[in-house]
């Protein structure tokens, strides 16, 4: 993978991961092309995009998409699922996950991505593995007053003038990913 | 929810409140842990990027102050990083706090230290200098007893660590492989493939160590191993042939559910690890029956189980249809994979289909009758709404396209082309369309109008290649000339037709490739008169939307076309309105026009009709500005020095050169002061031709007054000059030797006459422009300019087929000079080698042969008629570099050539000419093969000489050689002897003719016979010969050699330090003599001359001079090559004995 982008259905970046060096430059470029592109796709079309000569994988999870960048050689369905598995690690680990807290936490989000993938290559496909290598880190000293974020994500919500899309549970009913 | 959305709002004043400084510690603390949510939410609040930009800032210098204060804990800090992240994040600098990203994650406790990990792994890249900085956390890291910290350090390791800092972690990671957590253990794993990505070699020592982690018995461990392989076996699929077994092993217990459940993903087992092995599989069984057998049952295994209709099993599918097309086929397995591909394409689901379209283009090379099973779904899918569905549709009709299909599939590629605004798709798919124009265009009509639209969308973003290339297939045409002519009469009357449209804007490119095309091929059209096509030019001319460059062309095209028009209103337009044009480039190229539009004679046999596939000679010595220079030079114009003189100069003790062998000649002319040779020589004589063509010549063209001067001859003082009288231009047998060289480049080539000619009128063009005084660069510009895009299309390619391929290979006259010189690359050892092979026993024989060399009587004949039949086979190179060859008077020459074709023994050969010693090439027990080579004066005589050293008759013995491509080898005897009788010895003797100059080549045959009437024997052999085996003394007299160097442009200049033993001028150029074949023409002083030629005849003249234990030597020639060839051997000899 060469790199994984969150950005909101507004076009915010809410998390960005390069595996590849690339200047700053180049990634604000990169970052403003893809989000502007996918940002633009109607709901019912492909996953998929190819933009230069790289696949850009994407999914929307409520107002948050997850958009990676693989090689055309990579199996774009994988890729799907490893975005998948993603949203079920932050579930699981923020609990019903929303925007929000990826927002508020993105450093936990990171935390997490980085057990999950390393150098862009899958690390560690167990949920439970990857949430217990978090959760030793955690335990260690956690200051709880970092993590407060629902006391304010109906507020931010009540801004959004689209309704509120950062407060949306990424899984509208965390168990029934539809896969039918 | 009002009332939390109240308290919410009343909250925020506070929050933002504590970006000042608080007073305590305490309150310090409660505030930093809740300033990025004031931030996040103090942003969300704004409406404008402006006000936006302006907290940020704030926020940023408030981050700068805090996190350089003293007092700012560590605690402070973590939370800081955090906020610096969320500021880069949003597109802000924050480089100030990558130092403290640093010092977090050296100094943190385990949370902080997290953080200034995460910190350090987002703002900093692999090149990142700072990344230097945490090489020393990062061992200690990895050497702590706390799990975390280690894991932490693995996990920063393996995303970013400097490349040449990998030796000092190497040991400690390699230690983690061993480490009871399998955590460990799969992120040393990953750190090492990390490694392996960036520096392979540094991590090869570990293979070994790749293969117990394969084995390890966790799961995750050998999951990410496998990470290395998928790459190592990418690279070199060979080596890891025997893991075949164990992959197919694991992939099977994976299969059959034998691993933990935790892997299970949707019940799935561990899809990821599948997909990994499959891919692996698929990289060792390509061309590979016996490996591929090994995996054909786990394949049908993953296939059969892949049955769940989930994403993830899709994924697999995929794979492993994948993996079945790639590895040796299984009629078998590719039933059900075609099944499979099947599923993807006919799916609902449009990521599906998608894949099977994807999987379709990758197998249709193999399969094409699966692409007709679906070809109604194919249909549909061209028509789909999703762009991306659509491309991959074209893609896969891209691959399928053949001849008969050809109109349709362009057809949809040029529709989505034009609804495309991307320009990476826009630059792949004009390539494409253009690639399948030219190899399947089934009429003119057609591949014009679809070239057209290439262009026209294409435009300026398409690679360079396709505008060239169409040109050329223009230019070059194929084998029917009609069909060429039609086509290009074609390409006109569509142009013209666009160009008359209204308001339509065409790409610049475009214009370039209508005006090019307009210019060579108006004259093909019957109705409109080139009057017209020059109007349209102008009127595009005089458009503003159109670049400057694009103009050039225009202007290019219009001058190709005023020959042709019999009114010239329009064109004496252009001259007037662009001859006055701000744009100096246009300004020259309308004076250029202006003045061959004043000699209509001369411009039409300059700008021939239908020449642009035909080579053109340049003179690349330049020799025609001579006579410029020594009028300049008598106005007292300083002489142009090279750099390297100019160097030397300075670097030299004395302020003035003295170039005693010239001041010889012209001692009386009192210039001796000048300070380079040419200003000397053209110094004294000026005078003569200055009167005649003075400056008054300004505008017109005489050509007999040119003639003399851009000959060299018409200023060149002859011996007699020494009096100082003016010199008249004389006749000079040189010129007779040229007038042969040309007939004999008539026959070579008929359109070579025609350059021929056409390179006389350049000449004389270039020199009367230069007496206009425009300068010499401004007038090759304009002949550059107008046939400049001709010379691309020198070569003939006539198949069709070859055309994408050959973008390579822009055929330009540079090009052929630039490889040419690449061949002449050095390889010292051989030279070396050589020469020491020639050893003490090879000088006695060299000074020997010279000293009855020099014996001889010195007899002046020019060779004429030997020459030009060396000239027939005269090296392309040199022809492109318009060399004029050089016909030295010969001495010893003619008796040698008629000797040679005598059978001459070999003891007669040796004491009338320099060769090798003698070498065994090959042996057996029955002959030995000996060799050695003759430097005769006009060629290299190889001798192989054959003795039988068995007492037996040995019958029908026979030497061949094989063709080379640089020689041209003849063969001086009989090579086939009925009978060689026992204990006896023969000789072959074959004359090499160097073709083409190269530094180094093998010379190579065998030897075959019978004996007594059994089997025949067959022998190879090989023989290395040297652009030095073709290098002769070249014996001239110092006044020839002062004229030749004025002719010659190419000279190279170095100094050479000296060895000891040999530090005086006279040694020195005796081991020059000796080793080099160099001719010592004169020695005066502490200076020395000495002349060489290439065979057949190119000349090398070399200066040198004595300072101290220097040597600088001064080389030229007209030949490009040959001095920097002839300084590199010189230098070795030199410094080498």
């Amino acid at each position: 993978m060469q790199f994984m982008l969150l950005f909101s259905r507004q076009g915010k970046l809410r998390l960005q991961k390069w595996y590849v060096p690339l200047s700053d430059k180049e990634k604000k470029k990169i970052t403003r092309e893809l989000v502007q592109t996918v940002l633009a796709r109607k709901p019912k079309m492909c996953s998929f995009l190819e933009w230069r000569d790289l696949k850009i994988v994407y999914k929307r999870y409520a107002s948050l998409y997850f958009c990676c960048a693989i090689e055309d050689q990579d199996n774009e369905l994988i890729t799907l699922e490893i975005i998948h598995r993603y949203v079920e690690l932050l579930d699981k680990y923020f609990g019903s996950v929303c925007e929000l807290d990826i927002i508020f936490n993105f450093e936990k989000a990171y935390f997490i991505l980085d057990e999950f993938l390393l150098g862009g290559e899958v690390q560690e496909t167990s949920k439970k593995n990857v949430l217990k290598a978090i959760e030793q880190a955690d335990l260690l000293q956690e200051d709880k007053n970092a993590y407060c974020p629902r006391a304010f994500f109906l507020y931010v919500a009540s801004t959004d003038a689209i309704g509120c899309p950062g407060g949306s549970w990424l899984f509208m009913k965390p168990c029934c990913y539809g896969h039918s | 929810m009002s009332d939390i959305v109240e308290k919410t709002l009343t909250a925020l004043p506070g929050l933002f409140l504590q970006n000042q400084p608080a007073g305590g510690p305490a309150a310090a603390k409660a505030s930093f842990s809740s300033r990025l949510g004031g931030l996040i939410r103090g942003i969300t609040a704004l409406t404008s990027k402006h006000e936006e930009e302006k907290l940020i800032q704030q926020e940023l210098s408030n981050l700068k102050a805090t996190v350089s204060a003293p007092t700012t804990t560590l605690k402070m800090m973590k939370e800081c990083m955090v906020r610096l992240i969320y500021c880069e994040m949003l597109g802000y600098d924050a480089s100030f706090g990558y130092i403290h990203a640093i010092k977090l994650a050296q100094q943190g406790n385990l949370l902080e230290k997290r953080v200034g990990y995460l910190a350090v792994s987002l703002f900093l890249h692999e090149n990142h200098e700072l990344l230097l900085l945490l090489v020393n956390t990062v061992v200690k890291d990895l050497q702590s007893t706390n799990l975390v910290e280690v894991c932490m350090a693995l996990t920063i390791v393996s995303q970013i660590f400097p490349r040449e800092m990998i030796p000092a972690v190497l040991p400690l990671i390699e230690d983690k492989l061993q480490h009871s957590k399998e955590i460990i253990r799969r992120k040393a794993v990953l750190a090492l493939y990390k490694f392996h990505l960036i520096a392979p070699n540094q991590v090869q020592h570990i293979h070994i160590k790749f293969r117990k982690a394969l084995c390890d018995r966790d799961v995750g461990v050998m999951a990410a191993s496998l990470h290395i392989y998928v790459r190592m076996i990418k690279e070199n699929s060979s080596g890891y042939k025997d893991l075949t077994g164990s992959f197919v092993t694991i992939l099977k217990q994976v299969v059959g559910g034998k691993l933990p459940v935790d892997f299970n993903y949707h019940s799935v087992p561990a899809p990821w690890l599948q997909i990994q092995l499959l891919r692996i599989l698929g990289l060792l069984g390509k061309d590979d029956q016996r490996t591929s057998e090994l995996m054909y049952d786990v394949l049908d295994e993953s296939l059969r189980r892949a049955e769940l209709n989930h994403n993830v099993t899709y994924a697999i599918l995929f794979e492993c249809v994948h993996t079945i097309y790639s590895i040796y086929p299984k009629s078998e397995l590719l039933e059900k994979a075609a099944k499979c591909i099947g599923k993807f394409v006919l799916s609902p689901k449009i990521n599906l289909k998608y894949l099977g379209l994807k999987a379709l283009t990758y197998v249709i090379q193999q399969d094409p009758a699966l692409a007709l099973q679906h070809q109604m779904t194919i249909i549909e899918c061209l028509d789909h709404p999703d762009p991306i569905i659509k491309r991959e549709t074209l893609e896969l009709l891209y691959r399928i396209s053949n001849a008969q299909n050809i109109r349709v599939i362009v057809q949809k590629m040029l529709e989505y082309l034009h609804q495309s605004k991307e320009e990476y798709i826009i630059v792949n798919l004009v390539g494409k369309i253009a690639e399948l124009a030219e190899k399947y265009a089934p009429d003119n009509a057609w591949f014009i109008q679809t070239m057209n639209a290439v262009f026209s969308v294409g435009g300026d973003v398409m690679h360079p290649d396709i505008p060239n290339n169409f040109l050329r297939l223009l230019a070059e045409g194929f084998d029917d000339e009609t069909e060429d002519q039609q086509l290009r009469l074609y390409a006109v009357q569509s142009y013209l037709t666009l160009l008359d449209m209204e308001n339509v804007f065409y790409p610049q490119r475009f214009l370039q490739v209508m005006s090019w095309v307009l210019g060579e091929y108006s004259y093909l059209l019957d109705k409109q008169t080139p009057e017209e096509v020059i109007n349209k030019l102008y009127k595009l001319l005089i458009n503003d939307s159109v670049s400057s460059e694009t103009k050039t062309w225009l202007i290019a095209a219009v001058t190709k076309l005023t020959p042709q028009a019999h009114s010239s209103n329009i064109v004496e337009r252009v001259i007037q309105e662009f001859t006055i044009s701000l744009d100096t480039c246009m300004r020259q190229h309308a004076f250029e026009l202006k003045h061959l539009h004043e000699n209509v004679e001369l411009m039409k046999s300059l700008l021939p009709v239908d020449k642009s596939c035909e080579d053109m000679v340049v003179d690349a010595s330049l020799s025609f500005l001579d006579g410029f220079v020594a009028e300049g030079l008598s106005q007292g114009v300083a002489p142009y020095k090279p750099h390297h003189q100019r160097q030397e100069e300075k670097l030299s003790q004395e302020k003035v050169l003295r170039f005693t062998y010239l001041a010889l000649s012209f001692s009386s002319s009192g210039f001796t002061g000048r300070q380079s040779p040419a200003g000397i020589s053209l110094g004294s004589d000026i005078s003569g031709n200055s009167a005649e063509t003075g400056l008054k010549e300004t505008n017109s063209l005489k050509l007999e007054g040119i003639k003399k001067l851009w000959g060299k001859e018409g200023y060149l003082p002859k011996k007699e000059s020494k009096t100082g009288e003016e010199t008249e231009a004389l006749p000079i047998p040189q010129e007779s030797i040229m007038e042969n060289v040309d007939q004999a480049k008539t026959k070579k080539d008929q359109c070579q006459v025609l350059t021929q000619s056409k390179e006389e009128k350049e000449k004389q063009l270039l020199a009367s422009s230069l007496f206009v005084g425009l300068g010499s660069e401004s007038t090759i510009n304009l002949l550059g300019k107008a046939d400049n895009v001709s010379h691309k299309f020198r070569r003939k390619s006539k198949i069709k087929e070859t055309k994408s391929g050959e973008t390579a290979h822009s055929h330009s006259m540079t090009c052929s000079s630039v490889s040419s010189l690449s061949n002449v690359s050095y390889d010292e050892d051989y030279y070396l080698n050589t020469l020491q092979d020639r050893g003490d026993k090879e000088l006695k024989k060299f000074s020997l042969s010279l000293e009855l060399l020099d014996s001889e009587p010195l007899t002046e004949l020019p060779l004429v008629e030997k020459l030009s039949n060396c000239n027939l086979s005269a090296p392309s190179l040199f022809a492109d570099n318009d060399m004029e060859i050089f016909h030295p008077p010969q001495s010893t020459a003619v008796s040698v050539a008629k000797e040679m074709s005598l059978a001459s023994s070999f003891l007669e050969e040796t004491t009338e000419c320099i060769h090798s010693n003698l070498m065994e090439v090959c042996n057996n027990e029955t002959i030995s093969v000996f060799s050695y080579k003759i430097w005769k004066d006009d060629c290299l005589l190889m001798v192989w000489s054959i003795t039988n050293k068995s007492g037996l008759e040995l019958k029908s013995a026979n030497l061949e050689i094989f063709p080379a491509e640089n020689f041209k080898i003849t063969e001086q005897l009989g090579c086939c002897l009925p009978v060689m009788e026992a204990e006896g010895t023969k000789t072959f003797q074959y004359s090499v003719q160097m073709e083409k100059p190269f530094t180094e080549e093998n010379l190579s045959g065998f030897i075959n016979y019978q004996m007594m009437d059994t089997h025949s024997v067959q022998m190879e052999f090989s023989i290395n010969l040297s652009l030095l085996d073709f290098i002769r003394p070249l014996k001239i007299s110092t006044e020839d050699f002062g004229k030749l160097w004025l002719s010659f442009a190419n000279d190279v200049k170095q100094n050479v330090k000296m060895s000891e033993s040999q530090a005086t001028l006279p040694s020195a150029l005796k081991t020059l003599q000796q080793k080099l074949r160099l001719h010592v023409v004169e020695i005066i002083g502490n200076e020395g001359l000495l002349a060489c030629q290439l065979l057949p005849s190119i000349p090398c003249l070399l200066h040198c001079r004595v300072h101290a234990d220097l040597l600088a030597l001064w080389f030229r020639s007209s030949c490009s090559t040959l001095p920097d060839y002839l300084l590199h051997q010189c230098q070795k000899v030199v410094e080498g004995s």
